[in-house]
C-alpha cells in the first residue's frame, strides 16, 4: 500500500472527528471527536516518517501523544468543573458568548 | 522739557498708578492708601498736562517710537502727539480726573477696602486710557486707547456690579458703543488701504496736497462717525448713555460728562480737515447732531431722576458739539467740548452732593435744599447758568460760536432745532434747580428711610439712613472739585466773554475760526434771549407757581407721554434685537436639531439596526464557532488550491 492510501485513511478519520466536533451535543463527546482528529494528524506524521525514511516524524508522534493525553485529562478536568458550575455538559446550554 | 515730554509723563504717570495698583495686590486692598497713591498720580499727571500745555510754542511735538514694522517705514508707531488741540484736551482730562479722584474719596468712603481699591485701579487705568487717546500721534493708537476707555466705562458703570440694573447698563453701554465702534474700525483700516498710512500727520499731508482719492472717502468718514455716533452718544446709538447712570456719580462726572463721551467729537475734530472733503456726511453729521440735542432735550424735561436729567442734557450738548462739526467749524465744537467738560462734571459733582446729602435720585424727594447746603447750591446754580448759555458763565460763547457756525454754515433747520435746544436747556436745568434747591422741603416718609430703594442704598454711600441732620454741604474733598470747577467755569465765561473770542487756541485758530463765518449781530441777544425765556417758564412753573406743571404737562400730552417712554427707542431696540436673537437662534436651532443631529442620528440608527441584524449570528455555541472555523478553513484551502493551478 502506498502513502496515498495511508493519507486517505487519515483524512477519513480526521473527518469523522470534525463531524463529532461540530455534531455531539454532549461535551465528552466534543473532546472525543477532538482526540480522532489528533490521531489523524499522528497517522499522518507516522505515514510521511515511514515514507520519508526520516525518523523525526515518528519522535514527533510519540510527543505527540504524550500531549493528547495531557490535553485529553485537561479537557476532563473543565467538563466535571463545567457539570459543578452549570449542572449541564450539553453543549447547546453553554451559550453565555450569545450576542 | 518740551511740551512733547511734559504730556509724556502725563500720559505715564496714571499708567504707572495703574500697574502698581493692579500689581501689588495689598496695596489695592488697603483702600483708602491705593486711593491716595492714584490720586497722587493724578496730581502729578495734573501738573505734567499744565506743564506740556504752558510749554507748547505752537509747533506741533511728537515723540514717536516704531511698534510694527513695516517695509521703508514702519507700519504703526506709538508715541505722543503735542499740539494745540491735544495739550488743552489733556489738561481737561487730567484736571477733571484729578478732581473727580479726590472727590470720590469723600464720596465712597463707606465702600469696602477692596472696593474702593477696584474704584482707584479703574480710576488710573481710565485716565491713562484717555490721555493715550486725547494723545495718539496715528489712529491705530487712537483706536486702542477708544476700545480702552470703552472697557473702563463698562467696569466703572457696572462698580456695583451685584446690583442688577448697574451690571445690565454696563452690558448695554459697552454693546452700544461697540456696534458704533466696529464702523470705526472699518472706516480706519479702509483709509489705510486707500492711503497707505494710519499716522494724522501724513494723512493730513496727503489731504493737503490732494493725494488722497476722494472716490469711496464718504463711505470711510461716514464709517468714522459711526464710531463717533457710539461713543458720543447720537442718536440713534445714544440710549446706552442715560443708563449709565448706574455707575457711582463721580464715574458720570468723569466719563459720561466730560471726557470719555466727548472723544467722538474729539476724533471729528482731529479729523477735520478729512471730513471737510465729504460735505455730505458732513451733513448728515450736522442733522444728527442738531436732531439728537432736541430729542434728548425733550427727554430731559420729562426725567424725575437728577443724573438722568444731566445724561441727557449730555446727549443734547454733544449734539450741538457734533452739529459746529457738521456745520464745518469743528473749533468751536471743541471749544464746547472744553466748556462743557467744566460745568458738566461740576453739575454733576454737584448732583453727587445733593445726592449724597438726600439719599435719593429723585427730584420730588428734594426741596428747599439752598437753605441747608448754600455752597452746594451755589455751584450747582454756576453750572445750571453755564449751561444756560448765560453772559460771563462757562457756555455761553461756546454756545454762541455754535450758533454761529451753524447759522453761517446756512443749515437754518438744524440752527431753528438748536434754538430749540437751547430755550428747552434753560428751562429743564432750571426746572432742576427750581425743584431740588427752592420751595418746600419734600416731605419725607420716616418709616421708608431704612427700607430704602437699591439705588438710595449703592449711590448714597456716605448716607446714614438719617435724613435731617444729613442734609448739610458736603466735607471738604467734595467741596473742594466743586469750588474749582465752579471758579474755572466761571473765569473761562468771564474771559471769553470780556474777549470775545475764543482762548485757548493761538490767535491764528482764533481768527480762522472767526473767518469762517460771520455771526449775524442778532444772534446774541437771540440766543440769550431764548435762555431767559425757559428759565422764566421754569421759574413761572415750577418757583412761583404761576403755571402749574400739570397744565403744562397736558398741553403738550402726547409728546410728554411719548417722552416718558423714552420715545419707544430703548423699546425698539429692545425689539429689534430680541427679534433678531431669537430668528437667528431659532436658525441655528433647526441646523443644529435637524442637520448636525441628523446626520449623527441616521449614522447611529443605521449602526444599530446592522448590529441588531448581524447579532443573531452569534449564537455562543463553541460548536456553531468551530463549525464556521472548518469551512472557513476548507474555503481558503480550495481557494489557495485553486489560484495556485
Amino acid at each position: 500500500m502506498g502513502l496515498q492510501a495511508y493519507l486517505t485513511l487519515a483524512a477519513i478519520v480526521f473527518g469523522i472527528g470534525l463531524f463529532g466536533v461540530v455534531t455531539r451535543r454532549n461535551t465528552i463527546g466534543i473532546l472525543l471527536g477532538i482526540e480522532l482528529m489528533m490521531n489523524a494528524v499522528n497517522i499522518n506524521l507516522v505515514a510521511f516518517a515511514r515514507f520519508s525514511g526520516s525518523d523525526v516524524g515518528m519522535i514527533f508522534t510519540v510527543f505527540a501523544i504524550c500531549i493528547t493525553v495531557a490535553e485529553a485529562a485537561m479537557g476532563l478536568a473543565i467538563v466535571i468543573l463545567l457539570f459543578r458550575i452549570r449542572r449541564t455538559v450539553m453543549a447547546d446550554h453553554l451559550d453565555l458568548l450569545k450576542g | 522739557m518740551g511740551s512733547d515730554h511734559l504730556t509724556l509723563i502725563a500720559l505715564l504717570t496714571p499708567a504707572a498708578a495703574f500697574l502698581v495698583l493692579a500689581i501689588v495686590a495689598p496695596l489695592r486692598r488697603a483702600g483708602r492708601p491705593a486711593a491716595y497713591f492714584s490720586i497722587l498720580g493724578a496730581a502729578g499727571s495734573l501738573a505734567a498736562a499744565v506743564g506740556g500745555w504752558r510749554a507748547y510754542d505752537g509747533a506741533v511735538m511728537r515723540l514717536a517710537w516704531e511698534w510694527l514694522p513695516g517695509q521703508g517705514k514702519p507700519l504703526a508707531t506709538i508715541g505722543v502727539l503735542a499740539d494745540e488741540t491735544s495739550t488743552i484736551m489733556l489738561v481737561l482730562v487730567a484736571l477733571v480726573a484729578f478732581l473727580v479722584q479726590l472727590y470720590s474719596l469723600s464720596y465712597l468712603s463707606e465702600e469696602p477696602p477692596p472696593g474702593l481699591g477696584r474704584y482707584y485701579t479703574y480710576q488710573s487705568l481710565f485716565a491713562f486710557s484717555m490721555m493715550g487717546l486725547v494723545l495718539a500721534p496715528n489712529l491705530l493708537q487712537l483706536f486702542i486707547c477708544w476700545e480702552l476707555v470703552g472697557l473702563c466705562s463698562y467696569l466703572l458703570i457696572g462698580f456695583w456690579y451685584q446690583k442688577p440694573e448697574a451690571a445690565r447698563a454696563a452690558v448695554k453701554a459697552f454693546w452700544t458703543t461697540k456696534a458704533g465702534d466696529v464702523g470705526l474700525l472699518i472706516g480706519i483700516v479702509m483709509l489705510w488701504n486707500v492711503s497707505g498710512t494710519f499716522d494724522l500727520g501724513e494723512l493730513r499731508m496727503m489731504v493737503s496736497s490732494n493725494q488722497l482719492p476722494l472716490a469711496g472717502l464718504s463711505i470711510i468718514t461716514f464709517c468714522i462717525y459711526l464710531g463717533a455716533m457710539g461713543k458720543s452718544a447720537q442718536f440713534p446709538l445714544h440710549v446706552w448713555l442715560p443708563d449709565a447712570m448706574e455707575g457711582p456719580t463721580p464715574v458720570s462726572a468723569l466719563i459720561h460728562a466730560a471726557t470719555m463721551v466727548t472723544a467722538g467729537v474729539y476724533l471729528l475734530h482731529r479729523t477735520a480737515w478729512l471730513f471737510a472733503l465729504t460735505p455730505d456726511v458732513l451733513l448728515i453729521v450736522a442733522w444728527i447732531g442738531a436732531f439728537t440735542a432736541l430729542l434728548a432735550a425733550v427727554l430731559a424735561c420729562v426725567q424725575d431722576d437728577i443724573k438722568r436729567v444731566l445724561a441727557y442734557s449730555t446727549v443734547s450738548q454733544l449734539g450741538y458739539m457734533m452739529t459746529a462739526i457738521g456745520a464745518g467749524v469743528s473749533v468751536a465744537g471743541f471749544f464746547h467740548l472744553l466748556t462743557h467738560g467744566l460745568f458738566k462734571a461740576l453739575l454733576f459733582l454737584g448732583a453727587g452732593a445733593v445726592i449724597h446729602a438726600v439719599g435719593s435720585n429723585d427730584l420730588s424727594r428734594m426741596g428747599g435744599l439752598a437753605r441747608r447746603m448754600p455752597q452746594t447750591a451755589i455751584v450747582f446754580v454756576v453750572g445750571t447758568l453755564s449751561l444756560a448759555g448765560i453772559p460771563f458763565f462757562g457756555g455761553f460763547l461756546s454756545k454762541e460760536e455754535i450758533l454761529g457756525s451753524v447759522w453761517g454754515g446756512g443749515l437754518v433747520g438744524p440752527f431753528a432745532l438748536l434754538m430749540l435746544v437751547a430755550f428747552l436747556t434753560a428751562f429743564y436745568m432750571f426746572r432742576v434747580v427750581f425743584l431740588a434747591f427752592f420751595g418746600a422741603p419734600a416731605v419725607r416718609p420716616a418709616v421708608a428711610v431704612t427700607g430704602f430703594s437699591p439705588i438710595a442704598h449703592y449711590d448714597a454711600a456716605g448716607h446714614h439712613g438719617d435724613h435731617g441732620s444729613h442734609e448739610h454741604d458736603p466735607p471738604a474733598p467734595m467741596l473742594l472739585p466743586l469750588w474749582i470747577l465752579a471758579v474755572l467755569s466761571v473765569g473761562v465765561g468771564i474771559y471769553s466773554t470780556a474777549a470775545g473770542r475764543i482762548l485757548f487756541f493761538g490767535p491764528a485758530a482764533a481768527e480762522a475760526g472767526a473767518a469762517e463765518h460771520a455771526a449775524p449781530g442778532w444772534l446774541t441777544p437771540a440766543a440769550v434771549g431764548v435762555a431767559i425765556a425757559g428759565i422764566a417758564l421754569a421759574w413761572l412753573t415750577y418757583y412761583t407757581r404761576t403755571i402749574s406743571a400739570s397744565s403744562l404737562a397736558s398741553l403738550f400730552g402726547p409728546i410728554r407721554t411719548a417722552a416718558l417712554r423714552k420715545f419707544w427707542i430703548d423699546d425698539l431696540f429692545e425689539g429689534v434685537v430680541a427679534a433678531a436673537t431669537l430668528a437667528f437662534s431659532s436658525l441655528i436651532g433647526w441646523i443644529d436639531r435637524y442637520l448636525v443631529d441628523g446626520v449623527l442620528n441616521v449614522v447611529s440608527a443605521w449602526t444599530v439596526t446592522t448590529g441588531d441584524e448581524m447579532r443573531s449570528i452569534q449564537t455562543g455555541r463553541v460548536q456553531d464557532y468551530l463549525y464556521g472555523l472548518a469551512v472557513g478553513l476548507l474555503l481558503l484551502l480550495v481557494w489557495v488550491r485553486w489560484s495556485l493551478m
